[in-house]
């Protein structure tokens, strides 16, 4: 209940939660977490690390660059563990995992919820998870993490109120279709899908994610939505060679839209 | 096996298969299964399809005795079938035709499809061509380069080629850009997967559109030789040339079905992609199936001196019948398979594909277990023109 917990005082102080997407061994093992630090140091209010894989399907350019990157620094699943702990000591705001099918069934995913859960991560999220591979892949009544489920602008009426019953923590709102990236376009359909979904959940609060790049997509969604996640746009400025104080400012800009 | 019926209403193979994508297709996916459901007992649609089939294509392709084959072993009765002969040059184009028309029927007004040696891009641009669709088809840069002629092909039927540079540079990588441009056009955009491979319904539907070759076999066959074969054997890739063949062959115990992989250069290096022979069981673009992959889950570059079968993956359905021991499978080196697209061209003047090549090379190592008695269908999938480049450089010939 960690993650819900965190976006309800957020919400309940009339502002919206501010999600940073980072990839786990991203530049590289030591710098990641001088980089999760400046996140955190420039306001985010939760956590999200991916876990690199070599085919990223739901992802764009910018963060499939990263997770190759990752790879080629020799990243490994036990890593993340280790990292888990290490930004535990540093805060007390909630990790929440990306990652693939793949690696967390080839680790053991029952395995995995396990031990993820006890370093300290509190939510997960598989993008080639849906509905329909949910039970193979989430057999457990129980978790040990809380599963999000993500909603896209494809999913019916009766899907979304599915994945908001099923769903854990929040629901991942994707703004629009296509991979990650900070590069999209919002047109008039946008706003009408994000305000559709936004009535559609009860049970949990929505999150929207893909594509804001700048603190002013934060502001032009602002009423339709819990909270905001970053990954691309941060990515992208990591790639560029900008350091972590520069980090730290542009995650405070995004912070600044969300009050 | 009996009453074969797979998959399921899930899209499982046993525990192969399913749906493995993100959120955004599952939509579509949905509308293809129930738009395919519906059609494929649809008369007009059937109609349609077989007059495209037999005008366009030049369907049924013939069983071709190979006697000259068959006296060089001295052993069982070689029949060849020959999708090489297929318009286009290999059997892709049978499952091109059935998924364009489907396209119509989904309203969409643009296909995108990937390709490893090219094949199945050729046919989809062809398909396109004829149909008259805007066509994008993704192909990794490695394999632009071995497939040159197939490039051009492409762009001279109208398709946009566009280049993927990234990972392996092959077939696994045109697919994820394939699917990456899917997930963000859905609204009007139709993807024609090229193999039995990704989330369902794509392996049902195009191993439904490939069986026609099983069909035509298993009528030619009854005719020629008044029996069924004892053996059939077919390459393996992702696998769609061999579950077209296998198909109606499944619940004939007597029938035994051999799928040939790629072992490139060797199965004791980690330069194959011997996926049913070497693999692990995983969740990669889409499916549950078996796969090369490292310790951690992440998917392994793999070779092949064949684009078509350069591939980390295969079809969830060969996955089940591995499982279930109704095929077995086995796998043919880089080199074995050059010797024999020498030996089919010198001895029946058939230049073959070097993916069906596989197929041929496997004669080597079961032959001596038949007799003159027996009959053996080799499924030739395609033909070898497109080769000419890779063929020239490994005789240290020069054009």
């Amino acid at each position: 209940m960690k993650i819900k917990n965190t976006i309800n005082t957020i919400i309940n102080n009339n502002k919206k939660a501010l999600a940073i997407f980072l990839t786990a061994g991203f530049p590289n093992k030591n710098k990641f977490i001088d980089y999760v630090k400046a996140t955190l140091d420039g306001g985010a209010d939760i956590l999200e690390i991916g876990i690199p894989f070599s085919d990223p399907l739901a992802d764009g350019p910018v963060i499939q660059k990263s997770s190759t990157l990752a790879l080629k620094e020799n990243f490994r699943m036990k890593d993340i563990f280790n990292y888990i702990e290490e930004i535990r000591k540093y805060s007390d705001i909630p990790p929440i995992l990306m990652g693939y099918a793949n690696p967390i069934n080839k680790y053991d995913k029952e395995k995995f919820l396990i031990d993820a859960a006890n370093c300290g991560v509190e939510g997960l999220i598989v993008p080639d998870i849906p509905l329909e591979e949910y039970d193979f892949f989430f057999p457990a009544e129980k978790h040990n993490l809380e599963i999000i489920l993500l909603t896209t602008p494809t999913s019916s009426s009766e899907r979304i109120k599915a994945i908001d019953k099923k769903s854990e923590g929040f629901v991942y709102c994707v703004s629009v279709t296509g991979t990650t990236g900070a590069d999209k376009k919002f047109d008039d359909y946008t706003m009408e899908h994000l305000r559709r979904t936004y009535s559609l959940i009860t049970k949990n609060k929505m999150m929207i994610g893909f594509g804001i790049g700048k603190p002013e997509d934060i502001r032009k969604f602002y009423d339709y939505s819990n909270g905001f996640i970053v990954g691309s746009r941060i990515i992208k400025s990591i790639l560029e060679g900008i350091e972590p104080d520069g980090i730290s400012n542009t995650v405070a800009l995004f912070k600044n839209a969300c009050n | 096996m009996k009453n074969y019926n797979v998959p399921d209403k899930s899209g499982k193979y046993g525990i192969y298969g399913g749906q493995f994508v993100p959120e955004t297709l599952i939509g579509a996916l949905e509308s293809l299964e129930q738009v395919y459901l519906k059609l494929k007992n649809d008369k007009n649609f059937l109609e349609k399809l077989n007059e495209l089939q037999s005008e366009y294509n030049g369907r049924p392709t013939p069983l071709t005795f190979a006697n000259r084959l068959t006296e060089y072993y001295g052993r069982a009765k070689i029949y060849l079938k020959r999708e090489d002969l297929c318009h286009t040059g290999a059997h892709k184009l049978n499952n091109a035709l059935g998924q364009i028309l489907l396209s119509k029927y989904l309203g969409k007004e643009r296909i995108i499809a990937e390709t490893g040696a090219g094949q199945h891009g050729v046919a989809t641009a062809t398909v396109c061509a004829k149909f008259g669709m805007q066509c994008v088809v993704y192909m990794g840069e490695e394999d632009i380069e071995r497939q040159k002629p197939n490039v051009f092909r492409m762009k001279l039927l109208g398709a946009e080629v566009r280049p993927v540079s990234s990972g392996s540079k092959t077939l696994k990588d045109a697919t994820n850009e394939a699917i990456r441009d899917w997930v963000t056009n859905v609204k009007n955009t139709h993807y024609i997967i090229g193999s039995v491979v990704g989330p369902h319904p794509y392996p049902m539907i195009v191993r439904d559109f490939q069986s026609i070759i099983g069909i035509e076999t298993r009528a030619q066959i009854l005719s020629k030789e008044n029996r069924l074969p004892d053996y059939i054997i077919a390459c393996v890739g992702g696998g769609s040339n061999a579950i077209g063949i296998f198909y109606p062959f499944l619940n004939d115990e007597s029938v035994k079905l051999i799928g040939v992989e790629a072992a490139g250069e060797g199965l004791d290096t980690n330069k194959h992609c011997a996926t049913l022979t070497l693999g692990t069981p995983g969740i990669f673009q889409g499916m549950y199936t078996y796969l090369i992959q490292s310790e951690e889950g992440q998917i392994s570059e793999v070779h092949s001196i064949s684009a078509g079968l350069d591939y980390p993956g295969v079809g969830p359905e060969h996955s089940y019948l591995k499982d279930k021991s109704r095929v077995e499978y086995g796998a043919v080196t880089d080199q074995e398979a050059l010797k024999a697209v020498d030996l089919l061209t010198r001895l029946e003047g058939i230049l073959p594909a070097l993916e069906s090549a596989h197929a041929i090379a496997y004669l080597e190592k079961m032959i001596e277990t038949t007799d003159k008695d027996d009959i053996i269908i080799i499924n030739l999938s395609g033909r070898g023109d497109k080769d000419l480049a890779t063929l020239i450089n490994h005789s240290g010939n020069k054009l």
